[in-house]
């Protein structure tokens, strides 16, 4: 189903991204190049393979719900660019 | 020296003809004169390089050496490393001062390995190209028009260019393998489980593992012989008894098949000639070299573009490389990708604190000469 180029710049204004004419059919022949790379792996043959989640195979392993970790705020504070009384300060964001 | 393999240095070192000091030094001196060019690497330090070589020359003259004891290992900057800037390509993380050591450094640290500096790369390593790093892009060493490929290229690019004889780098989809061939240096990506993942910034988890470049398979398995090992950290680490991977070097490739999923390689002509005549070279050597068909071999393509996130690659294709390369900067990427991540070319404020005296100068000449465009949108 490819997109058509309505669909792209109706995308591109949800995104707030402002694209021009000749950037949305770039754009629009990228999308669909993925499509299309969906189409093509969608038309495999599956019937009669095993599904798995990974190569190994392997469970993945257990460990007891203990605490392993020492306390190392100290450490990680040390890394950041500004700390105030064990807290991390971050640049306002929301008005 | 410099062309030296691993084992030729260890030998080196164990005989006294050189001390780790001096090797150490040899490829500082060779990065600071080349690393303007080149932008290999992102960060050196060479008083924290010179402690750990020291270290290793106590070590070897006790007699306590192990094979990469007192050689130097340039480390992609994707490994957390203790007391050095980590930055993973990206300004993000241009202060980032490593508060622990990945299992990978852990390793090479417990080895005896100095750590020779942290390479260039494309930022958290989404890219194919090395053109996409905060700290600018990294040229091919032999011919600055290519790219060197990525996003290992740091990695790549300083072994081809002689200024590391070691280094690590992480492959998710191609990472190390690809940077490997088109800067002409041998790479690895380890089996899935090998290496740990602990301290190794994430793509793609299920997908990446850390592995080494080097210039021969020999090296690269005496790498590998240090970075793999379990590490309950890494959940997905196999807990397999330890090999020794330069145990089938020697064996004779007689009576080896060598299978060719050719729909691997759609080569340029002059390259295919190339890769045809190597091919027959091997068909000598091993009785049953053949090319096989691998139709489903385009399908990891497909699956490994629609599992990772999504990102500009702009791969310099085989022979039209050096022609497109120059090209490509200004029209080939996807206009939306570049302003959604505008990279300015302002001086990298990375850890400037750590770097000592000869990389504060090393930084500023790496710094990007000419301004990334930021195109219209986002």
């Amino acid at each position: 189903m490819p997109l058509s180029l309505q669909e792209v710049q109706r995308i591109a204004e949800l995104a707030r991204i402002g694209i021009s004419d000749a950037e949305a059919r770039t754009v629009q022949a990228q999308l669909n190049d993925i499509f299309e790379l969906i189409g093509q792996m969608q038309k495999v043959d599956t019937a009669g393979v095993e599904p798995m989640s990974h190569a190994h195979g392997s469970a993945l392993r257990l460990r007891e719900d203990k605490v392993t970790e020492g306390d190392q705020r100290e450490q990680f504070q040390s890394v950041a660019p500004q700390v105030e009384a064990g807290l991390y300060l971050v640049p306002k964001v929301i008005e | 020296v410099l062309n030296a393999s691993l084992k030729e240095l260890a030998a080196a070192l164990a005989q006294r003809k050189i001390s780790s000091a001096e090797l150490t030094k040899l490829f500082l001196d060779r990065i600071a004169r080349l690393n303007s060019a080149l932008n290999a690497f992102i960060t050196v330090d060479a008083e924290k390089s010179f402690a750990q070589a020291r270290a290793a020359d106590e070590r070897i003259a006790k007699g306590a050496a192990q094979p990469l004891t007192g050689i130097p290992v340039a480390h992609k900057d994707i490994f957390v490393t203790k007391g050095w800037p980590t930055t993973c390509g990206s300004k993000i993380l241009s202060n980032f001062i490593g508060p622990y050591d990945a299992h990978v450094i852990e390793r090479f640290n417990t080895a005896g390995a100095v750590i020779l500096g942290k390479t260039n790369m494309d930022e958290f390593a989404m890219g194919s190209s090395t053109e996409n790093s905060f700290y600018g892009p990294v040229k091919n060493p032999w011919n600055p028009y290519c790219v060197p490929g990525g996003s290992s290229g740091g990695s790549a690019a300083a072994i081809a260019a002689r200024m590391a004889p070691a280094a690590t780098g992480t492959d998710t989809g191609g990472s190390i393998r690809q940077p490997a061939a088109l800067s002409g240096a041998s790479g690895l990506k380890p089996t899935y489980g090998l290496v740990s993942r602990f301290g190794m910034i994430a793509f793609a988890s299920s997908l990446d593992q850390g592995g080494p470049l080097a210039k021969s398979a020999e090296d690269l398995a005496l790498l590998l012989n240090v970075m793999a090992g379990f590490d309950k950290r890494d959940s997905t680490s196999v807990d397999h008894p330890a090999e020794n991977y330069t145990r089938d070097l020697e064996k004779p490739l007689a009576g080896l098949r060598i299978g060719v999923p050719k729909e691997h390689f759609g080569l340029p002509p002059t390259w295919a000639r190339r890769w045809r005549r190597r091919l027959r070279s091997l068909k000598s050597s091993a009785q049953n070299a053949f090319r096989s068909a691998c139709p489903t071999a385009v399908f990891p393509c497909r699956r490994i573009t629609s599992l990772r996130p999504p990102r500009p690659r702009r791969t310099c294709r085989a022979s039209t490389a050096c022609a497109t390369a120059a090209a490509q900067r200004s029209t080939a990427t996807s206009p939306i990708c570049i302003a959604a991540r505008a990279p300015k070319a302002s001086a990298p404020k990375s850890g400037a604190a750590s770097l000592s005296a000869p990389m504060s100068s090393l930084t500023a000449t790496t710094t990007p000469t000419t301004s990334r465009r930021r195109r219209s949108g986002g």
